[in-house]
Order: structure tokens, then sequence, then C-alpha cells
């Protein structure tokens, strides 16, 4: 076990995750998940927030079992290495502002930068711009940082603080198995409070414990091995450390593999599965997003691996990611194959002057 | 005698810890710097940005929360 741990923290851990990642994805959609969403945190944090009742889109609404997995592999990891730590009190608030944009831009390109790797490896060229736009939103958020940016310190909290979005996600997965429908419609049928989509990318999913178990163990090597997709890019660039990059070229090289052997690659831009060709808003989408990371710490994965090892601040993060996934569809921001939605691109640069604000007025005074 | 700096990265989120001693690195040049840490991310992420620019690290455990990495050159 030890020995295991060890490989992961070593430099070939980001790279055996981002394989693992790369071959299972494809897997999953071959499985019934949607055309290169395998996986995909901020669609997926989409489709959670539409199960919920908190958007009426009603083709994007499910319970994903991949997210469950990703808290609770991460838990069992910190809770075996003893890194599972309570803690959070690094500007909550501007957290969850960052979680809303950050969703908000994935869905407006539709997909976060797992998906877009993955849509590159599946030959989504679509997917070009919007990692351009990724690069260009981290290389901004690098900017902020290297100009003294800083949320502030997080403190150790009480174990409550840490358990809130393992018992979240539990409860999740007691909603997916139960499926409720305590709620009626105005002729009195029943309906609600969890929704799932019967036709749409929502109605698209691999067997439950499949996914579970994907989750699972990506959660679990994530977890060990730090794999992050935005810090990927900002470590080179401000630490000239590629250890994280190597992570996400393995995992582009490996869905695209996986994607071959399984007949699903398919090059081109017209017509690719859950995934709109307008250049501007694939860029201008990713930028937000990748700022929004890159001001939060990390990508939206490595967010939601933070929150099952009891950072409080990361769970608000994500809280931030379900709710702003509602408000992307109920304000007609999230694009659709068709292209983007009425506002999306309003909403986007209001997003980038908010965030630009953030960025250059939160510092800390730096304690030498 | 010169007195050693410390610099404290406890509660900071990535990348700060690693980009704080980076730059506290390169401005002192040469010496001893202790960092601070209490996430074994951080721990490692620092190790490693004080490697690339040819310090050595050594890490003790301070407290059960802290690490401490004393670099030298």
């Amino acid at each position: 076990m030890r020995l295991l741990s060890n490989f992961l923290t070593s430099r070939w851990g980001p790279i055996l995750t981002g394989i693992v990642v790369g071959v299972l994805a494809p897997i999953l959609v071959k499985l019934g998940n949607p055309g290169n969403m395998g996986i995909c945190v901020a669609c997926f944090s989409r489709d959670i927030a539409g199960a919920l009742g908190f958007h009426r889109a009603a083709t994007v609404q499910y319970i994903r079992p991949e997210i469950i997995g990703f808290v609770l592999g991460a838990l069992i990891a910190a809770l075996l290495f003893r890194e599972f730590k309570p803690r959070g009190g690094s500007s909550p608030l501007i957290r969850f502002l960052l979680g809303m944009f950050a969703v908000i831009g994935a869905l407006v390109f539709l997909g976060c930068p797992w998906r877009a790797y993955l849509r590159l490896g599946g030959g989504d060229w679509n997917a070009i711009p919007g990692i351009l736009g990724l690069f260009a939103g981290i290389g901004l958020g690098i900017v902020f940082l290297k100009r003294g940016f800083s949320l502030g310190r997080s403190r150790p909290a009480s174990a409550a603080v840490g358990w809130v979005m393992p018992v979240f996600v539990i409860i999740l997965l007691v909603l997916l198995l139960a499926a409720p429908l305590f709620g009626r419609d105005a002729d009195g049928n029943p309906v609600g409070p969890i929704f799932f989509s019967e036709k749409g990318p929502g109605s698209q999913y691999a067997p439950l414990l499949v996914a579970l178990f994907v989750g699972l163990l990506i959660g679990f090597l994530a977890q060990r091995s730090r794999f992050c997709t935005v810090g990927a890019l900002r470590d080179i660039v401000l630490l000239r450390d590629a250890h994280l990059f190597n992570g996400v070229l393995a995992l582009v090289a490996a869905a695209f593999v996986t994607n071959l052997l399984l007949g699903q690659f398919k090059a081109g831009f017209a017509e690719q599965p859950v995934s709109h060709t307008n250049l501007l808003w694939n860029f201008g989408g990713m930028v937000l997003a990748g700022l929004a990371f890159t001001l939060a710490g990390g990508c939206p994965g490595r967010q939601v691996f933070l929150s099952g090892e009891g950072d409080g601040d990361a769970t608000i993060f994500v809280f931030g990611m379900i709710v702003g996934a509602g408000v992307a569809h109920t304000f007609s921001l999230a694009s659709s194959p068709a292209g983007p939605g009425a506002y999306g691109p309003s909403a986007v640069i209001i997003g980038l002057i908010v965030l630009t604000v953030i960025g250059l007025t939160m510092r800390e005074t730096r304690a030498a | 005698m010169t007195e050693t700096k410390t610099l404290d990265v406890r509660g900071l989120s990535c990348p700060e810890p690693a980009m704080q001693t980076r730059e506290a690195l390169l401005a002192l040049g040469s010496g001893t710097l202790i960092v601070l840490s209490d996430s074994f991310t951080s721990r490692t992420n620092i190790e490693r940005a004080g490697n690339k620019i040819g310090w050595k690290a050594e890490v003790t455990q301070a407290d059960d929360e802290t690490y401490r990495i004393t670099f030298t050159k």
C-alpha cells in the first residue's frame, strides 16, 4: 500500500491517473454515457442540478454516480493515508461565485477541462478553441496570481465541515436509487422532487455500478496523485514544472487510442456529440472557466476530490457549480448543439468582469 | 550571524505555497530558508519547486499539523 502511494505521489502518479481516465471515460461512453462525455465534471454537475429540480431542462437530468464515486474514492484515499483534514475559511463566498461562473463558462463551451481533453481525444476539433480559451483563462489567472491574488488562508475546522460533501453524495446515491416522486403537478400526476431525463444526454448513462466503481477508482487515484487539468498548465508557467501536464497528455493519448479501438473516434467539427461549432464562444466560455478554476486553485475534478478529503472551501466551490448549472439553464446561458444560448455570451462577459474585479482586489498581506 | 528567514504558507491554496517559496528562494539567492506547510500536497510541491532551482530540501515534522521544510544552497 505504501509502495502504491509512493508511486502515485511521484511524477508517475498524474500520468497513471491520466491513462486510467483516458481509457475508462470512452468505455463509459461505450456503456451508455453521452458521446465524448465519459466524464465531465461540469456536465455532470449540471445533470445533478437538473435531477434535483434546480433547472427544468428536461434533457439533462440525472444523478451521475461518477461524481458520487469521485468524492467517496477521494475520501477513502484520504482516510487511508491520513490526509482527511477538515478545513475551511478561505473566502468561501468568493469560492461559491467562482464555482458558479466556472460552470457557466464551461456550459457555454459544453464541457469542463476534463471533457475538453476527452473531446479532443475523440476527434471533436471544436475542443481546440475551447482548450485555447482554457489556456487563455489560466494565463489571465496567472497574471492575477503574480500580482498577489490570494483567497487567504484556510484554517483547520471541526470534523462536521469535512463530512458535508461525503454525506451529501451519500444522500445523492440514496436519491438515485429511490428516485422518490412525492410531488404532484397541476393534474395530480406524481412529479419530482427527483427528475430523470427520458431523452437527451441525461437519459444516456452507463450502468450504475460500473459508473460508481469508475468514479471510486479515479477519485482514489486522483486524490493520491493530485491530478489537476488546470494546475497542469499553471505549474508549467509559474513553476517550470510539467509533472501535472504529463497527466493531461497521457489522458488525451489514452482517450485517442481507446476511442480508436472502440470505433468511437470521429474527426471533424460538424455533428459532434453534445458540442457546437461556434469558435468564438467555445473559446470565450473556456476563458471564463479557466480563469475561475485558476483563481479557485484547481480544476473542477480537483475541487471535487478536495471536497472529499475535508476541504470545506472546495465543497463550497462544488455547490457553487451545482447552483451555477441550474442558473445556466434557467437563464438560457448554456449552449446546445445548435449554438450558444441566448444570453450565454453576455453571461461570459459579465463573468469576466466580475472575476477581473475579484482577481485584482483579493489579496493577502504576505507574512514573510 | 544572519537570521534564518521563515516563510509560513500554511492554509494557502495551490499554487501559492510553491509559488511563494520559489519567489523567496530566487530572491535569497543562497543561504537557508525555512518554509512551514500544513499539507502533504503543498509539502511535495514546495520541495519540487525548490529542487528545480537547485536548492536542497530537508523535511521534518514540526508538529502534528506542520511540516518544516529547510532549504539550503
